[in-house]
C-alpha cells in the first residue's frame, strides 16, 4: 500500500516472537496464546465492536473461517472492548470464534504487539500470522477504515504449511476430504 | 510466495474461463466481474445499475457474475446462489440471475420454486438440486476464488483482472470501465 500507515512501523515484524498473553474470552473464560502451540494463529486487530455490518471485517472472517480452518488456524478476534461488550457483539453478528478483551489493563497486549493508538485509545487494525511456534510469520496494519480482507491471512497461511494450493478445484477436493474425514 | 501485502491493489485470482457465467462478446475491450450475494442489498443496487452500464456500452463490455454468500448474515444467500446455478444448469442463468435480484425479500425456498415456474423450468429436477445441493461446491468455488482475490465484502468488482475500489454508482462505474476500454486498445 502506498500511504503506508504510520503506525504500521512499530507493529512487530516476521521473525520475531509472539508475546504471549492470557485475555479473557468471556466472562468466566480466559485464553493465552501459549495454547495454541503446534498450530498456527490469526490475531485479528481491531478497532471497536459495533462497527457497521457490509463492512465488518469479523463479520468477513466469520464468513471465511472454513479457509483458515482447512490449514488448522485458529482465530482470535481482539479489541479494547470489555467481554459483556464482545458478548453481545458475538450473539448479534453469530460470530464462531472467540473475541478477547484487552481491556485491563487497557491495551497491553496492544502495546506489546506495537499496534496501540494511544491519542485514541483503541488499537489498529492489525494482523498477526502466527506459527505453531509461536513466532510471527507474516504482520500487516491496514488503514483503520480499510477492511484488509483475508487474502494476505491465507497466503501467510499458505507459505507456512509449504502447501501450494494450486487451484480451486484441488482446494475443494481438500475441503470436501477434510469435511469427511472430521465426521 | 506473491510478496503483495494486503491491502495492495488486488488481481482476480482465477482468471475468467469457461466455467464463468458470461454476458457479453468474448473479444470485448473490457471485463467486468461481480462477487455478488443475492440477498446483499448493496448487490441489489448494483444490479439495476450494472444493466444500464451494459445497455450504454453494449457490445464493448462483457459481464461475469461469481457467487460471494455471506451466509452467516444472509440466510437466504446461499439457497439464492444455488437456485442460480441450478437454474443455470438449465440454460437459464441469467433470468433466474435478473429474478433473484428484482425479489431480494422473497428469497425462501418456496418462492424459489415459485420462480423455477415462472421461467418454465423443470422444477423437479430444480428443487431436487436445492434439497441435494448438488451446486454447492460450485458456489463455494467462487467465494474461495473471491477470498483468494482480495474480496472483503459485497459487491466486488474487477475490471479486466484488476480490483475496482471506486464507486459503483453509474457515472463514476461506466467512466472507469470506459478507461480501462481505451487502455485495452493503447496496449493490445
Amino acid at each position: 500500500m502506498d500511504d503506508q500507515n504510520q503506525n504500521s512501523e512499530q507493529a512487530l515484524k516476521a521473525e520475531t516472537q509472539a508475546p504471549d498473553f492470557t485475555l479473557p474470552s468471556g466472562p468466566d473464560e480466559k485464553v493465552s496464546l501459549s495454547d495454541y502451540r503446534g498450530q498456527p494463529v490469526i490475531l485479528a486487530f481491531y478497532p471497536a465492536d459495533w462497527s457497521p455490518v457490509c463492512g465488518d471485517q469479523m463479520a468477513f472472517y466469520n464468513e471465511v473461517r472454513p479457509e483458515f480452518e482447512r490449514f488448522n488456524a485458529v482465530l482470535l478476534g481482539l479489541s479494547v472492548d470489555g467481554v459483556w461488550c464482545h458478548r453481545a457483539y458475538r450473539e448479534q453478528r453469530n460470530l464462531h470464534f472467540p473475541l478477547l478483551s484487552d481491556f485491563e489493563p487497557k491495551g497491553e497486549v496492544a502495546r506489546k504487539y506495537g499496534v496501540y493508538r494511544d491519542g485514541e485509545g483503541v488499537t489498529e487494525r492489525a494482523l498477526f500470522v502466527i506459527d505453531g511456534e509461536g513466532r510471527i510469520a507474516w504482520s500487516y496494519v491496514s488503514p483503520m477504515e480499510v477492511n484488509p480482507g483475508a487474502d494476505g491471512i491465507l497466503n501467510a497461511l499458505e507459505s507456512l504449511s509449504g502447501k501450494e494450493v494450486a487451484n480451486v478445484d484441488e482446494s475443494n477436493r481438500r475441503e470436501s476430504q477434510t469435511q469427511s474425514a472430521s465426521r | 510466495m506473491s510478496t503483495r501485502a494486503t491491502g495492495a491493489r488486488a488481481r482476480l485470482s482465477l482468471p475468467v474461463g469457461k466455467r464463468d457465467h458470461i454476458l457479453g462478446p468474448e473479444d470485448a475491450p473490457v471485463t467486468l466481474v461481480e462477487y455478488g450475494d443475492y440477498e446483499c442489498p448493496y448487490c441489489g443496487a448494483a444490479h439495476s445499475i450494472l444493466k444500464e452500464v451494459q445497455r450504454v456500452m453494449g457490445d464493448s463490455v462483457r459481464f461475469v457474475f461469481r457467487h460471494f454468500p455471506l451466509t452467516q448474515i444472509h440466510p437466504h444467500a446461499e439457497a439464492a446462489a444455488e437456485a442460480a446455478e441450478s437454474a443455470g444448469a438449465q440454460d437459464r442463468f441469467w433470468e433466474m440471475h435478473d429474478v433473484l435480484y428484482q425479489n431480494q425479500q422473497m428469497l425462501d425456498a418456496r418462492h424459489l420454486v415459485t420462480f423455477a415456474e415462472q421461467l418454465r423450468l423443470d422444477t423437479d429436477r430444480f428443487a431436487r438440486d436445492l434439497l441435494d445441493h448438488v451446486h454447492h461446491d460450485r458456489v463455494r468455488e467462487d467465494f474461495t476464488s473471491g477470498v483468494r482475490s482480495g474480496v472483503n465484502g459485497t459487491p466486488a468488482f474487477f475490471i479486466n483482472g484488476w480490483r475496482y475500489d471506486g464507486s459503483w454508482e453509474f457515472s463514476p462505474l461506466l467512466k472507469a470501465l470506459e478507461s480501462a476500454s481505451v487502455d485495452a486498445a493503447a496496449s493490445p
